[in-house]
């Protein structure tokens, strides 16, 4: 099961003629991703290693029958490139582009009001179902196939910690998610738990959070009122400073709002089985996921 | 990025957004000379630095004559700064802006910002100008006015009239108003801000409005598209150590501490500077090499550990994605060469090309401390400031 991505999603990739892309490209390849087509302007007719490359994602989708993009373009033509695969009809797009521009992002928002296509990112890592499909930048080595644990996340090399953990303690993942640490997203967490919620598969989710924004106190609310399955979670960034972007775009503790205290104070009384201490989340993990 | 008060007032001017008459001036005789074309008292003299609360430090100040801009322009121009937002050390004063002082009727609070949670531009207003907008909000948020715009659709005449009939306004300080507030959402939307904030915005006695202050922000993603508000950094008002890093690509904010950290991705990074605090140290900075990293930047990165004297001991943390870990250990053997560690450098490694890299480390003869997690990184961090 898993969600969303799995080994019958096929794939576009926009920018698959940069440095970037074709790298990628070629990782998501060895993994086992049905890569179906690539998109550079200008490039339409030539071939990234045996994949056909297209001058637009419109003609990509109706010679390929691609259903995901996944985007590898500079910020300047981030939001354009998301906006076209959202008018191509595909129906999962996964920008990994980091450094798009607020108002961008706010106008694309807008843009893809009303349409059923899902964005995930932008800057994340993509999403992977282990064993089945890797539809970004992650490792996929570290990642155990056959669940039943559901990760969901705001960060990159964070997540890569989170599921080595598991992997190391037998825990298997159905599906890892990158959300994006960027303030304006596509996919937000609660879509995310929503999903692992109702996927058979999934018997538990691990939701890594940093500060900024209020997006892990929105979902602790979601999970107390909707969630049945064990959720661990932990926020990154009880250290930082007020009012310095940590990184992320989306990382700024702006007044009392966007606390690490504040959001783990949120998540525990939402039910979630926080962890304090990263080192240890194997460990706690291994606890609270017991005979699932 | 931030930009002073009065490179926000002139680009308010450009964009025509009413503000008071006045220049910027670095000397006492550049004062003068600024009063003189001003040609009448009182003048305003405000000391330019980023940061807000100049008044209640002393930074802002009224004059009446000659005599007494000579004696303000001295006491601040070169004075250090000290406010909410500056920190026990304060900055230093180096330049002024000089104005003409107004007749002021009423004092408003006007701002504009992106809406996480909406995923829209937000207007927000109060009555209560001159005012910590936080404290309104915190206190009493019903005096609060927001008004959410569709970015797409932008500005309507229904969204202006919701924000000038909430703050009380009619006549001809309305129709003032309305022209401040489209002029302000177009350079807002223009200039691709992450803030512009007016408190406090007044109404003068004539019923005009006029932007008293000026605060502007803009997306640092977006500078690529503005080469004349890239021009506008002041790196004076940075971290050296900062700026130094920025040259190179890093992610460096400095901070208090004493265990240096190297660290790929943003979220890792702030979660080992916790794991340090957790381990009874305190994090020196927060270092992102990112995901691209070569061996030069992490020497870079290295260096710029070593050079903040407080550090008294460092920790390597890689997740090893599409930065291998051999690129990160040679960076590493690359800084030692060049730089005397005299300092504990514990080094975890995880992820693509680790046992190249743990090689690398360990053929290099450095006396490094390897840790096997982080659970054990943590330990060895704590041994070092015990």
């Amino acid at each position: 099961m898993a969600i969303w991505v799995n080994e019958a999603t096929r794939v576009v990739v926009q920018g698959i003629t940069g440095k970037e892309g074709q790298f990628h490209t070629r990782a998501c390849v060895e993994y086992g991703t049905n890569v179906v087509a690539g998109v550079t302007p200008g490039k339409g007719g030539q071939f990234m290693d045996e994949i056909p490359v297209f001058n637009t994602v419109a003609q990509a989708v109706s010679a390929t029958g691609a259903d995901t993009s996944l985007i590898f373009v500079p910020p300047p033509f981030a939001a354009d490139a998301i906006m076209e695969a959202a008018d191509s009809g595909v129906a999962l797009i996964v920008c990994i582009t980091e450094g798009i521009p607020v108002m961008d992002m706010l106008k694309v928002k807008a843009f893809l009001g009303g349409k059923s296509v899902r964005l995930l990112g932008p800057n994340c890592p993509g999403v992977i179902t282990p064993g089945a499909c890797k539809l970004g930048i992650m490792p996929g080595m570290i990642h155990k196939p056959g669940g039943p644990i559901g990760v969901v996340s705001r960060s990159g090399t964070l997540t890569y910690e989170v599921v080595d953990q598991l992997t190391k303690r037998g825990l298997g993942q159905t599906t890892c998610i990158g959300i994006g640490g960027d303030p304006i997203n596509g996919t937000d967490f609660i879509d995310c738990l929503a999903a692992f919620e109702a996927d058979p598969q999934t018997k538990g989710v691990v939701m890594v959070g940093e500060i900024g924004g209020s997006a892990e106190e929105e979902a602790s609310a979601f999970i107390k009122a909707e969630m049945s399955k064990p959720v661990v979670g932990f926020i990154a960034g009880i250290t930082a400073p007020p009012g310095r972007r940590m990184g992320h775009a989306g990382a700024i503790v702006t007044g009392s709002a966007g606390t690490a205290a504040g959001k783990i104070a949120a998540l525990e009384a939402g039910g979630v089985h926080v962890c304090e201490n990263l080192g240890g989340l194997g460990d706690l993990c291994a606890t609270v996921f017991a005979g699932l | 990025m931030k930009i002073h008060e009065y490179q926000a007032k002139a680009l308010f001017r450009a964009n025509g957004v009413a503000t008071p008459v006045g220049n910027v001036a670095f000397s006492v005789d550049e004062a003068l000379a600024q009063v003189e074309e001003l040609g009448g008292y009182p003048v305003v003299i405000k000391a330019q630095i980023h940061a807000g609360g100049r008044g209640k430090g002393g930074g802002v100040k009224l004059a009446h004559s000659k005599a007494e801009v000579k004696e303000v322009v001295s006491d601040i121009l070169g004075m250090t700064l000290t406010t909410k937002q500056t920190g026990p050390q304060g900055k230093l004063v180096d330049k002024i802006l000089v104005e003409e002082g107004l007749d002021i009727r009423h004092e408003f609070y006007l701002s504009i910002l992106p809406d996480r949670q909406t995923d829209s531009v937000m207007i927000m207003a109060s009555r209560e100008g001159g005012m910590d907008i936080e404290e309104v909000a915190e206190k009493s948020p019903d005096k609060l006015i927001k008004v959410r715009v569709n970015p797409l659709a932008g500005l309507q005449g229904f969204h202006v009239r919701e924000v000038a009939f909430g703050l009380g306004l009619g006549g001809e300080t309305f129709k003032s108003f309305a022209t401040l507030l489209r002029s302000l959402f177009a350079l807002f939307m223009e200039y691709d801000c992450s803030l512009v904030e007016i408190n406090p915005l007044v109404v003068l006695t004539d019923g005009n409005v006029v932007a008293l202050d000026a605060k502007v922000d803009v997306d640092s993603n977006s500078l690529y598209r503005h080469p004349d508000i890239t021009e506008m950094r002041d790196e004076s008002e940075e971290d050296p150590l900062e700026v130094e890093a920025s040259k190179y690509g890093l992610n460096y904010i400095n901070l208090d501490g004493n265990i240096g950290n190297m660290v790929n991705g943003a979220g890792l990074a702030m979660a080992t500077m916790d794991i340090i605090q957790q381990a009874g140290a305190t994090p020196a900075n927060f270092l992102d090499v990112g995901g691209g990293a070569s061996a030069d930047m992490v020497e870079q990165g290295f260096r710029l550990i070593l050079s903040d004297a407080r550090v008294k001991g460092v920790l390597i943390n890689i997740f090893g994605g599409i930065l291998r870990c051999d690129v990160l250990a040679e960076g590493v053997v690359q800084a030692a060469r060049t730089v005397d560690i005299k300092i504990p450098v514990v080094v975890r490694m995880e992820g693509t090309n680790v046992e190249r890299g743990r090689q690398i480390l360990l053929e290099s003869g450095l006396n490094l401390i390897t840790a096997t997690d982080l659970a054990d990184a943590a330990k060895k961090v704590a041994a070092i400031v015990a």
